[in-house]
């Protein structure tokens, strides 16, 4: 576990802590929404513009084997973090084009491209596609539409009143109709851990697809993508001290060699005629256009800071930061916490619902303390529809964050029913 | 005085609590001649607003049914306290002054005079992301009266 000084060393390598906010140091309690970044990662990107930018895969100049190298070189140490090959990991904008990359594949699929190798991808009416009650809209509205393209049915896993999915009916649910189950590892909101290995077993037994959103797994717990043995991953850069505009898809070598590309053009293709195209082999067919080349860069930097500090340390020091919050929390009178209520099994990402005061006001007062919270659905209603909110306030911890700053959040929290005169 | 107290104003608190106007719905039986949903996406707070003309005086009556911040549902009772001294053409005079205000970012000085409680909006200008919050019952109101001066038009 991280101790109190590595946490402050931590903390000076990254520029944004300098900063005040309403005249008092930042507490910066919203990482589920996107990281900070450290100096390693500014610098990797403007290193990169500085002194090796040129086009990727193409030109025999150096500066363009330098920018190549440099880029293959993130896929590599991202892949490696994550537990995959180089070759199972695609460049995406974020996780939502990740997503959508797998969902507009199996409708491709589903319309008869990609040939009898895809034909294991095609949907239809009779065919369920699962998902859970907690998602966020990243990973239900693409299934959504890939239900509505293809006329298969959806159905999702509910949540229980603990803040974990209720998998009384799991068989039932994930039958045999079902082609794909996504779902994510770690709730945004409730910050829930999901029992993967579970959810992949009754997936495989019924031979349905695994799509993991791994967007808040990745940042916070060491990932083994291939030990989880899920065919398919997402995940963001940004929420892991990246740039923003990188995110990647993974897929099991053998299912992305069949899946069908989404985006088409430049730099994905063997050969064109004016009647076709032959594509490359993953993980360039997924990769079309000009990539976002110096934030790929940056992504690397950022999980070799990430290697570096250690995962396992990290993931423990977050155990200990939400126990801080989910207790702390307990002790305020009406404020209910959304989500697990013990610290096992979760991370340090911590919602409530504060009777009788919206969540927006919530913000507006621990904002003039200089406490930086989510608020809103978070990008997940239905999840909140479920507990019977339309909003709560989001306090989410990362490897940079002080016991203190914890601290602030639970004093502002528990003045905000007197100022809003909720408790009267 | 803080930019805390600069937004939520005792005024505005006292109408959050208040909400003048939050009313079963008009209804089927006495047909509603406007009406309006709102949503503001970020946050998820939405309101339905239905508004008629008062045959006898020509004013207006205002009803509404919402979930949402301090912000927005006190500017909905202010509005409706308001509204309903006015015609319709009243109430779009004095929504473009209050949506006037709402983007002013601090700079403007209200008119209190003919904004009564809503003058007290004013600090709300200065946070940008809190502007909505207070337009979206008025949005809803004025397409409801929109709505009536349609069917007037008919
Ligand atoms: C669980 C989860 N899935 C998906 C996303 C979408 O990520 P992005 O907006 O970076 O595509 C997020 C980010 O908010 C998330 O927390």
């Amino acid at each position: 576990m991280l101790s109190a000084a590595q946490v402050a060393r931590i903390r000076n390598d990254f520029p944004v802590f300098d900063r005040e906010v309403a005249g008092t140091p930042l507490a910066y309690l919203d990482s589920g929404a996107t990281a900070q970044k450290p100096a390693t990662v500014i610098d990797a990107e403007q290193d990169f513009y500085a002194q090796r930018n040129a086009a990727v895969h193409r030109g025999a100049h150096t500066l363009a084997v330098e920018a190549t190298e440099a880029f293959e070189g993130a896929r590599a140490a991202v892949a490696a973090f994550v537990g995959a090959d180089p070759d199972e990991l695609c460049w995406t904008k974020n996780a939502t084009e990740a997503l959508n990359v797998v969902a507009y594949g199996l409708a491709n699929a589903s319309a008869g491209l990609g040939g009898a190798e895809a034909a294991r991808f095609a949907l239809g009416p009779g065919d369920t596609i699962v998902v859970t009650e907690m998602e966020h809209h990243a990973n239900l509205v693409p299934w959504q539409q890939l239900a509505a393209r293809t006329g298969a049915g959806l159905r999702w896993i509910p949540l229980g009143e603990d803040g974990r999915l209720d998998l009384t009916d799991l068989d039932d649910i994930v039958d045999e109709h079902a082609k794909v189950l996504a779902f994510s590892h770690v709730s945004n909101v409730l910050g829930t851990i999901n029992p993967v290995g579970a959810l992949v077993e009754r997936a495989r037994r019924v031979g349905a697809l695994t799509v993991l959103d791994a967007c808040q797994s990745a940042p916070h717990l060491p990932l083994d993508l291939h030990g989880l043995g899920v065919d398919f991953a997402a995940f963001s850069g940004h929420k892991m001290l990246a740039p923003t505009g990188i995110g990647a898809l993974y897929g099991r070598a053998e299912l992305l060699a069949a899946l069908p590309p989404v985006l088409t053009g430049g730099s994905m293709i063997t050969t064109v005629t004016m009647e076709g195209a032959q594509f490359m082999a993953p993980p360039q067919r997924f990769e079309a256009g000009t990539q976002p080349v110096a934030q790929a860069v940056g992504f690397g930097a950022a999980v070799d800071y990430l290697r570096h500090i250690g995962m396992a340390a990290i993931a423990d020091r977050e155990e200990a930061l939400a126990q801080r919050l989910v207790e702390g929390v307990a002790r305020i009178p009406g404020v209910r916490l959304l989500g697990p209520a013990d610290a096992a099994d979760r991370i340090a990402s911590v919602a409530v619902d504060v009777q009788g005061v919206h969540a927006h006001d919530v913000g507006q007062y621990l904002d003039a303390q200089g406490v930086a919270v989510r608020v809103g659905h978070h990008c997940a209603q239905p999840l909140h529809r479920r507990y019977g909110v339309t909003a709560s306030t989001r306090a989410s911890a990362y490897l940079y964050t002080t016991d203190e700053e914890c601290e602030r959040f639970l004093a502002a929290l528990a003045e905000v029913r007197g100022f809003f005169g909720a408790d009267s | 005085m803080s930019g805390l107290d600069q937004l939520y104003q005792q005024l505005i608190l006292d109408h959050a609590k208040r909400r003048t106007g939050n009313m079963p719905l008009l209804g089927a039986a006495e047909p509603p001649v406007g009406a309006s949903h709102q949503i503001n996406p970020t946050c998820g707070d939405e309101i339905t607003v239905e508004a008629r003309r008062d045959p006898a005086t020509g004013r207006l009556l205002v009803r509404w049914d919402g979930e949402g911040c301090s912000i927005s549902m006190a500017s909905a009772s202010a509005m409706t306290e308001l509204a309903e001294e006015c015609d319709p053409e009243g109430f779009n005079a004095l929504e473009a002054r209050f949506h006037e205000l709402m983007h002013s970012r601090g700079q403007a000085q209200p008119d209190e005079e003919a904004l009564g409680d809503a003058a007290a909006f004013a600090g709300v200008s200065k946070f940008p992301a809190r502007v909505k919050c207070a337009l979206l019952a008025w949005m809803a109101l004025k397409d409801a009266v929109y709505q009536i001066e349609g069917a007037d038009r008919a």
